[in-house]
């Protein structure tokens, strides 16, 4: 404890970055704390980071120690636990959401013998802030072409959160994926400008069921929407965890957040006195984007499809992203055999020709 | 057998008395709850009452966190609580909250230096000035912005009332999900920082200094907003202990055929008490959002609207127990923060904990407005 109290405190008084290899001892177990948005048991966006967390905790096996604080907001409060968590002698901070960002760097600059590591954001104004986030939008690719495939009515029915790049990223892999193998496809998106919100996913789904479509997509966490897909007997994709549980005839396969290879990583980075600020975009390859088993319902044409290109994807053969794609308004993006810089993904507020609907402003 | 005897005039010991027992019981039973769930119970209560104000690890930091995390909620409660006299229930300040801040970040990015501009003639420059430095009536201007959109979003359920006798509770409360939307809207929409890599969010206000609402003194806590939570004490206690004003309020609520022969015009209070309450709101929106929070986002509001009723009546609707109450709840959450990680408690035993506080709270009030007897059965 005293030792943790002085070098926090040597920290605070004298900003001394004084390299990241002096601060884990062989006995004294290395000390990593995680910040949460949202409840341990939303099941969805913290709960799998949550996972990710005992599965590194339990790999480390006593040469760590984790702690956690849950529903933490954006700005004032999580800026005060990350400072209270680094007062207390931890060593490495996982904040798991994007709006840290300001606050991770705000506290990082005050205490430069810990280790940030922030998810999902673009704020990295100190040298002992890391970045992470995975390519969603390979998984999307996989879906989207399942999509394309299975669907009868050729209305493909899209629950979306924000309009946002991460979000307009997926809907335009899945969208693309699907017009590849079934020209005729279309897709309905609905806003609904949250991350987590069952009554409004559900009522998404009912509304776009309404609407004809006959296969569902989900970029918000809940299990709401897939449940009434597997009620009205409509196909439907997981979101962030393997949702089949929640519809076991429906769930076709579904996107899984995996972060716990990449925990365990940083974190012997960390103990190795080897971790150095950096960032990272990891897919399907890396194993941060992983694929649940897919439903013995597929045709086994569709089930090889889908299994080439998940290889293809993880080999670094393909790239979903690949041209010629145009904007939505015809103009070109990118030209034949061009692949789309992660800046101009990262970025994307555009849909890809072919789309219907707008992008809210 | 125990029997209840109403007073005829609440007791002024218990009334004071009560907000301490209530504090002393939920950390009796927060302590079972905390053993229940495999804790020490003293280590817990003592992580939370005791090391955010007193340990040598954590103090010099969390005691001026007190000051940051009480402001809204002492600002907030000042306001509700003179409605709440007049038995007017303003329940919806998040929403004015949210709105005050919307409308003081839009006045401050309207201005937000793009760098200096040129102003031309056929294509001459004639001079260039930079809009960004030292415009000294911007933050007063974005303070009067915040004010007047935590006001106006309060008038909707005002007017709805005085006009259409619409109920305030309900349509104050439910313009907060309104005032969500606005606030998700903003944040992907029309505020949104357009050096962001398109996430939602505005830019940065602390960055802007002509706005940014920092620490007056650093490392006290004590930013604009403070200081105007306690300006804002000093005027609830005169208006309510020292004005007429005050005591019409109070006649409003405790009598309200009285206050109609006194001369109160019922619509008037009306709208009095639900715009100082949505002005105060939205002046903690402002100092928020140019303060702590630095910029909006989607999440912004993290409930300091609703958290402030239960400091109002646990401050006993007084301004100087606001004080308190503000304190003790801001003591709460951040000792509850610290026994989260260093103990592994849930987030949501801490809000058990706090529920229970308001539970006692409201539960030992019978205590000031009854008496508790011994009595023996009577024959009938």
């Amino acid at each position: 404890m005293k030792r943790r109290q002085l070098l926090a405190g040597t920290a605070l008084a004298l900003g001394l970055a004084s390299g990241f290899g002096t601060v884990a001892l062989a006995d004294d177990p290395l000390r990593v704390g995680f910040v949460y948005i949202g409840p341990v048991g939303d099941q969805g966006w913290t709960f799998i980071h949550d996972q990710a967390r005992q599965e590194a905790e339990a790999h480390f096996d006593g040469r760590i120690e984790t702690t956690y604080v849950e529903s933490v907001p954006y700005g004032a409060d999580a800026e005060r636990v990350m400072t209270q968590m680094a007062l207390s002698g931890t060593d490495m901070i996982f904040a798991t959401t994007f709006g840290y960002g300001p606050d991770v760097n705000a506290v990082a600059a005050r205490f430069p013998n810990v280790a940030f590591e922030h998810a999902t954001g673009y704020l990295q104004e100190e040298p002992n802030v890391s970045l992470y986030n995975a390519r969603f939008y390979e998984g999307r690719a996989v879906i989207g072409h399942i999509a394309g495939r299975m669907t009868e009515t050729n209305t493909i029915g899209y629950i979306a959160s924000f309009p946002i790049p991460e979000v307009v990223m997926g809907i335009n892999s899945a969208f693309l994926h699907a017009r590849a193998v079934n020209p005729d496809v279309n897709f309905r998106v609905v806003w609904v400008y949250s991350w987590f919100d069952p009554a409004q996913e559900a009522a998404a789904a009912e509304a776009l069921i309404e609407q004809g479509v006959d296969v569902l997509m989900q970029h918000t966490d809940s299990t709401a929407a897939i449940r009434i897909a597997q009620e009205r007997g409509v196909l439907a994709f997981g979101q962030a965890a393997d949702m089949s549980a929640a519809a076991p005839d429906v769930h076709l396969t579904a996107i899984i957040n995996q972060w716990a290879p990449y925990y365990i990583e940083r974190i012997q980075a960390r103990l190795d006195g080897t971790w150095e600020a950096r960032n990272t975009w990891y897919g399907i390859g890396d194993g941060m984007v992983g694929i649940a088993p897919l439903h013995e319902r597929l045709p086994d044409d569709v089930r090889a499809e889908a299994e080439g290109m998940i290889a293809a994807i993880s080999a670094g053969e393909y790239h979903p992203f690949t041209g010629p794609i145009n904007r939505q308004d015809g103009s070109p993006w990118l030209a034949e055999g061009e692949i789309a810089p992660d800046g101009d993904l990262l970025g994307m507020r555009f849909f890809v020709e072919g789309m219907t609907g707008d992008v809210p402003n | 057998m125990l029997r209840l005897e109403r007073r005829p005039q609440p007791s002024r010991v218990w009334v004071w008395a009560t907000p301490v027992l209530a504090v002393c019981l939920t950390m009796i039973a927060g302590g079972i709850l905390f053993a229940i769930l495999g804790k020490d119970p003293v280590a817990a209560i003592r992580m939370i009452f005791w090391d955010p104000l007193f340990s040598q690890q954590f103090a010099a930091f969390s005691r001026p966190q007190l000051l940051v995390k009480a402001g809204p909620l002492i600002l907030i409660a000042v306001g509700l609580a003179i409605g709440f006299r007049a038995g007017i229930w303003n329940i919806g300040a998040e929403g004015q909250y949210i709105i005050g801040a919307l409308c003081a970040a839009a006045v401050a990015l309207a201005f937000f230096p793009s760098g200096p501009a040129d102003v031309r003639l056929f294509g001459t420059v004639l001079f260039s000035f930079d809009a960004a430095p030292s415009r000294w009536w911007l933050f007063p201007l974005t303070i009067v912005a915040g004010a007047a959109g935590g006001f106006l979003w309060a008038m909707i359920p005002a007017i709805l009332k005085t006009r259409f006798n619409t109920n305030e509770i309900l349509v104050s409360l439910l313009l907060v999900y309104v005032a969500e939307k606005l606030l998700a809207a903003a944040s992907v929409g029309w505020l949104r920082n357009p050096q962001g890599a398109g996430f939602p969010g505005s830019r940065n206000l602390s960055q802007f200094p002509a706005v940014a609402n920092p620490e007056i003194l650093p490392g006290t806590g004590m930013h604009w907003g403070v200081a105007i939570a306690f300006v804002a004490v000093i005027f609830g206690y005169v208006l309510l202990h020292r004005h007429m004003l005050g005591f019409h309020v109070q006649l409003a609520g405790q009598a309200p055929r009285a206050a109609r022969f006194a001369g109160v015009a019922p619509a008037r209070l009306v709208v009095f008490c639900l715009g100082i309450s949505g002005l105060l709101a939205g002046l903690a929106g402002m100092f928020e959002v140019t303060g702590p929070a630095r910029m909006i986002t989607i999440d912004f509001n993290v409930g300091y609207g609703f958290t402030a009723i239960i400091v109002a009546f646990l401050g006993r609707l007084h301004p100087v127990g606001i004080v308190l109450a503000g304190l003790l709840m801001a003591l709460t959450y951040i000792g509850g923060e610290l026994a989260q990680f260093m103990l592994g408690l849930p987030s949501a035993a801490i809000q058990v904990f706090q529920g229970m506080l308001l539970f006692f709270l409201l539960a030992l009030d019978m205590l000031s407005n009854y008496r508790i007897r011994l009595a023996y059965r009577e024959a009938a």
